[in-house]
């Protein structure tokens, strides 16, 4: 367990190691319990190998306002079987076990941090090695507290800038840590073919006023669409992509006999949106 | 008082804007454009018209004399907002957001709605504004609500039915939010109740305030005093700020929040968010909430639809903490039997809502005398409730 955290992030880490090398880090979602605590380990352990640099942990809403239909669906399997934060992190710490090394980051909505209570929230984040969080709905202006904690946690709190953000642009980066989160276009997560115009010159923009990593989300699905980003991001968030593929693995997920069969469906979905080297 | 929200939204603790930072410019514009218009002559004087030549404003305020004889305690005036256009005060709210969007130059408008009344109401004022309108209605709610799904069909408005998480009413807001996140550009969210991120609470307060407003000066007018208590329903809340708010700084009257107990706060189907919830972030504002332990949002349930609702407004909390309004819970049937009650002695029906705060009055007046006045706001007429109650006497349920 880190005490100060602060130069031992270990997403800055992976950032730093793929600015070096020049790559774009690819960044997995998944809803955690979708379809049960145990897959997702599994689907964790299928991530990694396949290529992933930093993944995303769902911890499961029942009000997931941000969200498009996809992941409401993964939220609502997910709290069939109970999930809070607690499962989460002990989801992660068996993807760790099983020599998962890529960093985690907690995508979560604000209310269950809440009731979790703040004190108990990073000491578990330090404890579990959960290298930052993103929560879609606590704007800067209600960020106060979580960012002078996450601060001393040394556990990031990841910025969301949307095409709409405009002048508040500064605003939200200004002591940002980990990395910037560029939402592609208007609208919730979920898959689409168009991104907001000019989403090239918002994520310019962007990084022309930070030092950190930008990365890039909301509707990216396909290895063309990766490939174009990576061209101008540090990262690619794939999300409801990624969670439609578990989804449609489940009758093979949940059959002990055919389980492996799905988990390779899923590793060989990943290395295609990454595509060759 | 009068000063809050301050400059952040907030009521206390309560209040706030959480929400995805794509709405955020939205939502500073809209406050901006909101306290622009608040103190233009010209937009007052617009509403002011619509509420006087199109709604029926203002609402009289009635003497239940029969009810007041028959419950033997204080003297019980009714605040008649069932009497407005399309029938309860929901339309004072969509007229002021309505104007609001045309002066802002938004053409397209959108509500969420769980009865259907502010559906009703928002769907109007877009035929009446020459907007175009959507309302996200649950699924469930739909299958209850046929007539007034109808109603807003006729009205032009396309309703849209969410199948999200329990398909009612907190489905459709966060239904209407996501909508609104996709085409934040051209649409105006018309928020049906005092609920909802910074400037809606305080927005929809100050348009529903106009209850209380009148209802002071008409009790003035005819008793040459303030009343003992007022008593209105709460679910959202919007209908009981509007009332509560003109008399928050007459400390001597009593504010009265009813809420729905469903089946029983002993029970798990009810909707007593003041009696039974605990403070989080739910749609866009910090507030009083039935959630687990560990923040997952609880399913509500009253008879009444307006009423089933896990959240409420972030000023009711403050009232509550501030120990200024008391908010007590009503169950499914002591509303049945008020609502009957009002029907026989006066020939009013109220909305189930409204029923509601009949119902604690029954209970109030046995320790009120006859010097005391009382002012119940009958929030709703209870036409569109009338098919939910024959299929709930005879089937016993919903």
């Amino acid at each position: 367990m880190s005490i100060t955290g602060q130069s031992q992030n270990r997403m800055d880490v992976t950032f730093a190691e793929l600015r070096e090398k020049g790559e774009t880090a690819l960044i997995p979602f998944l809803t955690v319990g979708d379809p049960d605590p145990q897959t997702t380990v599994d689907i964790i352990v299928e991530l990694q190998a396949a290529g992933a640099h930093i993944l995303e942990l769902g911890v499961p809403y029942s009000d997931p306002l941000a969200d498009g239909p996809v992941i409401q669906r993964a939220s609502q399997r997910s709290l069939t079987h109970q999930v809070t934060i607690d499962t989460c992190l002990e989801v992660a710490e068996q993807a760790r076990s099983r020599g998962v090394i890529m960093p985690f980051i907690l995508f979560t909505y604000y209310n269950p941090i809440l009731q979790y209570g703040l004190d108990r929230f990073f000491e578990q984040m330090q404890r579990y090695d959960i290298s930052g969080m993103i929560i879609p709905d606590l704007p800067v202006e209600e960020s106060e507290e979580m960012r002078r904690r996450s601060r001393a946690a040394g556990v990031s709190l990841v910025p969301l800038v949307a095409p709409t953000s405009e002048e508040r642009i500064a605003s939200i980066l200004d002591g940002a840590q980990g990395f910037v989160y560029c939402v592609s276009s208007l609208g919730v997560t979920g898959e689409r073919a168009s991104f907001h115009n000019n989403v090239e010159q918002f994520i310019r923009n962007v990084k022309a006023n930070t030092d950190l990593p930008v990365a890039v989300g909301f509707g990216i699905s396909s290895h063309e669409q990766v490939r174009q980003f990576s061209e101008f991001c540090d990262g690619v968030v794939v999300g409801s992509a990624i969670v439609r593929q578990i989804e449609s693995q489940i009758p093979l997920l949940t059959d002990p006999e055919r389980k492996a069969e799905g988990l390779l469906q899923i590793r060989n979905f990943v290395s295609d949106l990454i595509g060759p080297k | 008082m009068t000063t809050l929200p301050d400059a952040k939204g907030r009521f206390g603790d309560f209040g706030g804007r959480y929400v995805p930072e794509t709405l955020m410019n939205a939502l500073i514009e809209l406050e901006e454009s909101y306290r622009k218009y608040a103190a233009d002559d010209e937009f007052n004087a617009e509403v002011n018209y619509l509420l006087k030549e199109y709604s029926g404003r203002e609402t009289p305020l009635y003497y239940a004399e029969r009810l007041t004889e028959q419950l033997g305690g204080p003297k019980i005036y009714l605040k008649r907002e069932d009497l407005n256009h399309t029938g309860a005060h929901k339309i004072n709210n969509a007229i002021g957001q309505g104007v609001l969007a045309k002066r802002m130059g938004k053409k397209k408008v959108i509500a969420e709605t769980g009865a259907g009344q502010h559906g009703v109401a928002t769907a109007t004022v877009a035929a009446l504004l020459g907007l175009e309108c959507k309302v996200f209605m649950g699924e469930e709610d739909i299958k209850r609500q046929q007539l007034n799904v109808f109603r807003m069909n006729m009205l032009g408005a396309e309703v849209i039915p969410v199948t999200s998480g329990s398909r009612t009413l907190k489905d459709a807001g966060n239904e209407a939010l996501r909508y609104w996140v996709s085409n934040v550009d051209d649409t105006f969210y018309i928020l049906g109740s005092a609920v909802g991120p910074h400037p809606y609470p305080m927005m929809v307060r100050n348009f529903q305030r106009v209850i209380g407003d009148e209802t002071r000066r008409q009790i003035l007018e005819k008793e040459n005093r303030l009343p003992h208590t007022v008593v209105a329903a709460i679910g959202g809340g919007s209908n009981a700020i509007g009332m509560f708010y003109p008399f928050v700084e007459d400390k001597e009257v009593r504010l009265i929040g009813v809420e729905a107990a469903g089946r029983g706060i002993d029970t798990p189907l009810h909707a007593a968010t003041m009696s039974l919830g605990t403070k989080g972030v739910f749609q866009g504002s910090m507030s009083y909430l039935l959630q687990d332990q560990h923040g997952q949002v609880q399913e509500a349930h009253s008879i009444s639809a307006g009423l089933d609702y896990p959240g409420v407004g972030p000023e009711h909390s403050y009232l509550k903490d501030i120990e200024r309004a008391q908010y007590v819970p009503i169950t499914d049937q002591e509303a049945l039997d008020a609502l009957k009650l009002l029907c026989r002695t006066e020939g009013i029906i109220p909305a189930l809502e409204s029923a509601h705060a009949i119902a604690h009055t029954v209970k109030l007046a046995k320790e009120m005398t006859s010097d005391q006045l009382l002012v119940i706001c009958l929030s709703g007429r209870g036409d569109k409730d009338v098919e939910s109650i024959m299929r709930y006497e005879r089937e016993g349920s919903l």
